[in-house]
């Protein structure tokens, strides 16, 4: 195994350049493109927790818009009551990661089918937005925070400086937190899959049968990995209600959850790297067309997943990695797990 | 003195699906570090018997015993767990990722990275496939890929192998060398293997058990199993004459 | 006893309505194995086609019981020819592709005709019984029902076509040795599918708000009720339509609207986990 630590020393590389670029942007940059990129980053945290679960755990969910906006809400509303951001964050990663825990439990040892599984997440983020929609007036508060209903909770209070709730972060050090988590996350998820439970999330992906007659249990490895992804989700909801200073319940919108689908299958499923990009991507073209008026957003987004499912199911950035590795005859480093997992076409994962 | 317990023990075992029996009340014991053959022609309840005592399937009635475990209707992990691994009929690995990563996952189960990493060398050269450890498992041969699910049956290391036709397909040379490898596994393993292929099974077997429409037709030394009449008539006799 | 009977009414109503809105899905799930997350939208374009057509002076009654189903079929055949036979026996693609066929609907529709429209009157008046009040068109939404599934039993049962269908449901491959051409059935089943939502758009046009991103909001009532219903077109529609709307209209009354919803989706993911094959394929086994 002479490839590993080319991979391990490429990917430090990598590693430190986007910590660099990190550093680097608010030199380069207006404020409002800072503000953009920390939204678009708070975003591929996401995309990330979307690409985690169905590249590499096969389970495609359509809402996970609802792990995002507990996770969003959970934040807003501890914030408020704690008057300090720290611990409202791990709230608002914990809250969703239960909750899919339950949910998961649920859909998983009930042995329910794949399509199933879409049903019943679309559903679950459905009731959650027609519930939060419904908790306008003063009798729906928890502590110092009123739900506001489908207006939503104003002014919520961002982030500050761990364990000083005096000094909150300015759009700069808002930028170092979210596109910090951003990397974090990224590198996180990168160490799990090299770990042995995402080796064998990967095996249970590929045959859940044979991943079965070895002694593992599938249930309990697809709860795992939908829990991760619940978690990742919710900081992400986290990050963006900080970005924004507002949670309303549009967060919970099924227009979102099909956009998060977009990033993925549009960047490349079963590759972390594949979903950043392809929400970058996305939000960029969606702002673009955004300040013109003559050309709808949805039509533009709507075409491009179809072009994408007929015509490169792969994605982006597997067919970058085809080519470029047919013109370098560059042979596929090592024989790692992910590697082979980035050519697994749309449709196989299950 | 009571007897010591079989290592497997299958009593009034029947399989239906809706009105087809697959497995009619059969009783089936298997000693420690037995080497059991099955035959039978297609379609006699051989493979549905296996997916039984792997839990694949949960029989319609009747109990299996593995060392005194009940273990009829348990998940498939927790009977691999107990010690029985499976080679399939059909190729059932993971294809989309490398040879190693197939034995790795089975081997790491049970044991430390470090033991991990010798039992998967071990077995890559025992399985001939060390040349090929970084390919894709379904880009190799229908040869080779039943190599492989018989290297990670073997990394698993379990008590009872079950092989459902480990010589299909193989060339003469694979098949020798496969039959070489059983009687290696059974000097420390039990294992049943269903063949359709005599030689082969004469290479390996010292009792046969015979399965005919779901039931148990016969049970003896090798010899004396194909010497019989009525085995000949369902099922030897065709590849006799053959 | 009046309250009782206008309970009684909202239920045969939102049951006639669940009818209505899954029977074309239902046909395109049950047929094809293609789940059509596009649904929704075809529900819209049935209900602009009909507005449309009634704002420009056409006869309300041609547009929603001709217009919008004609439209909306030819549309659906156009779509199946150009996307979604490229991805049969593709579950997951298929989902994808029609979901984004269904934001470049919405896309589309906003770009022609703005994010509003003028709506059409509800045809037909009111009742009363004692001192609550109902319209006629419920009990006409509650007909046409009822006429769609004997008009989908009797084409199933009784003509070539539907012979021919049923075998290709059955065994695709074996009717293709039989000289049948799967493709072109799957063709029609699509667009007799896409028609009759089309007609549940047109005829709900004038009870509900018509906007591009209407669409939405049926797609996953519709989606539920064929994947509750199971793989029986006509059983599975019509009871788990019937369970539903007894559900959803009940809640309603007893809570609020929005929760009558949140109750209907809860007992939907219920009944998902303990029938994961529907509840047609428990109690209604081989039927229709």
């Amino acid at each position: 195994m002479i490839h590993v630590p080319v991979r391990t020393w490429m990917s430090v590389v990598l590693l430190a350049a986007a910590i660099a670029v990190l550093i680097a942007i608010p030199d380069f940059v207006e404020t409002f493109t800072l503000m953009q990129f920390t939204l678009f980053s708070a975003m591929a945290v996401l995309a990330l927790s979307l690409g985690f679960i169905w590249g590499y755990g096969g389970i495609l969910s359509f809402g996970q818009t609802a792990f995002f906006g507990l996770g969003g809400y959970a934040y807003a509303v501890s914030v408020l009551n704690l008057g300090e951001s720290t611990e409202a964050i791990a709230i608002a990663i914990a809250l969703p990661a239960v909750f899919a825990a339950f949910l998961g439990y649920f859909v998983f040892y009930g042995r329910i089918s794949d399509v199933y599984l879409g049903v019943i997440t679309l559903t679950v983020t459905l009731i959650l937005f027609n519930v939060v929609n419904a908790t306008a007036g003063d009798e729906y508060r928890i502590g110092n925070a009123a739900l506001g209903g489908f207006n939503g909770m104003p002014s919520v209070p961002t982030f500050n400086l761990p364990g000083n709730p005096s000094i909150v972060l300015d759009p700069t050090q808002g930028w170092y937190a979210t596109g910090g988590a951003l990397i974090v996350v990224y590198v996180l998820l990168r160490l799990l899959l090299r770990s042995r439970f995402g080796r064998v999330a990967i095996a249970v992906r590929e045959n859940e049968t044979r991943a079965s007659l070895l002694g593992y249990d599938p249930r309990l490895i697809k709860l795992g990995v939908f829990v991760i992804g619940g978690a990742i989700a919710g900081l992400g909801g986290a990050l963006y209600v900080n970005w924004g200073a507002f949670v309303s319940p549009t967060i919970f919108a099924l227009s979102l959850s099909a956009e998060i689908i977009i990033w993925v299958t549009v960047g490349g499923l079963g590759t972390l790297i594949g979903p950043v990009v392809g929400c970058f991507l996305i939000q960029y073209l969606d702002s673009q067309i955004g300040t013109q008026q003559t050309f709808n957003s949805n039509l533009a987004l709507g075409a491009i997943l179809i072009v994408f499912v007929l015509l490169l199911p792969q994605g982006l950035i597997p067919t970058i990695r085809t080519i470029a590795s047919r013109l370098v005859r560059l042979r596929p480093a090592s024989g790692n797990a992910t590697e082979s997992a980035a050519k697994q076409p749309v449709g196989a994962a299950r | 003195m009571t007897p010591p317990l079989p290592l497997l023990e299958a009593r009034n075992l029947t399989m239906r699906f809706g009105g087809v029996v697959a497995v009619n009340n059969i009783d089936f014991t298997l000693r420690e570090v037995e080497l059991r053959c099955l035959i039978g022609p297609n379609g006699a309840g051989k493979s549905t018997f296996f997916k039984m005592l792997t839990g694949q399937l949960t029989p319609s009635t009747g109990t299996i015993a593995f060392r005194g475990t009940p273990i009829a209707g348990s998940a498939s992990h927790e009977i691999a767990r107990l010690g029985i691994g499976i080679k399939t009929q059909v190729p059932n690995v993971f294809n989309g990722l490398p040879v190693r990563e197939n034995i790795w996952l089975a081997a790491r189960r049970r044991n430390t990275p470090d033991q991990t990493k010798r039992l998967v060398d071990e077995i890559l050269e025992k399985i001939a496939l060390t040349h090929r450890a970084d390919a894709l498992v379904g880009q190799l041969s229908h040869g080779q890929r039943q190599w492989v699910e018989i290297g990670t049956v073997l990394a698993g290391e379990p008590d009872l192998i079950l092989l459902d036709e480990p010589a299909a397909g193989m060339t003469d040379d694979e098949t020798a060398r496969t039959a070489e490898i059983i009687r290696d596994i059974n000097r420390t393993r039990a294992l049943i293997v269903v063949e359709h292929d005599m030689q082969f099974i004469k290479m390996i077997a010292k009792t046969v058990t015979v399965f005919h429409q779901g039931q148990i037709l016969m049970e003896d030394k090798i010899d004396a199993v194909m010497r019989d009449e009525r085995v000949r008539d369902v099922y030897l006799g065709k590849k006799v004459a053959a | 006893m009046d309250l009782a009977l206008i309970i009684a009414l909202d239920v045969v109503n939102g049951a006639a309505s669940l009818v209505l809105l899954c029977l074309g899905l239902a046909i395109i799930f049950g047929m094809m194995r293609v789940i059509n997350l596009a649904h929704g939208e075809f529900v819209m374009l049935g209900a602009y086609a009909t507005v449309i057509s009634a704002n420009a002076g056409l006869n309300i009654w041609i547009a929603m019981l001709v217009v919008a189903p004609v439209f909306v079929g030819v549309v659906g055949i156009v779509i199946e020819r150009c996307l979604i036979r490229f991805l049969y026996g593709r579950l997951v693609d298929t989902m994808l592709a029609t979901w984004g066929l269904s934001l470049l609907i919405v896309g589309l529709v906003t770009t022609l005709y703005g994010n509003t429209i003028k709506g059409v009157p509800t045809p037909l008046g009111g009742f009363s019984v004692g001192a609550y009040k109902s319209s006629y068109y419920t009990l006409f939404l509650a007909a046409v029902a009822l006429i769609m599934l004997a008009l989908v039993y009797v084409v199933m049962r009784r003509t070539r076509f539907g012979l021919v269908a049923r075998a290709t449901m059955q065994n695709p491959g074996m009717a293709a040795t039989l000289g049948v051409n799967p493709s072109r059935i799957y063709m029609m089943s699509f667009g007799i599918g896409s028609a009759i939502t089309g007609l549940a758009g047109g005829l709900l046009a004038p009870v509900s708000g018509v906007v591009p991103t209407m669409g939405a909001a049926y797609v996953a009532k519709a989606f539920i009720t064929v994947v509750g219903g199971g793989s029986a077109i006509l059983a599975g529609t019509a009871s788990s339509s019937a369970l539903f709307g007894l559900i959803n209209q009940l809640g309603s009354y007893f809570t609020t609207p929005v929760f009558g919803e949140v109750i209907l989706f809860i007992s939907a993911i219920i009944l998902i986990r303990i029938l994961p094959q529907g509840i047609s394929e428990r109690f209604f086994k081989g039927s229709l």
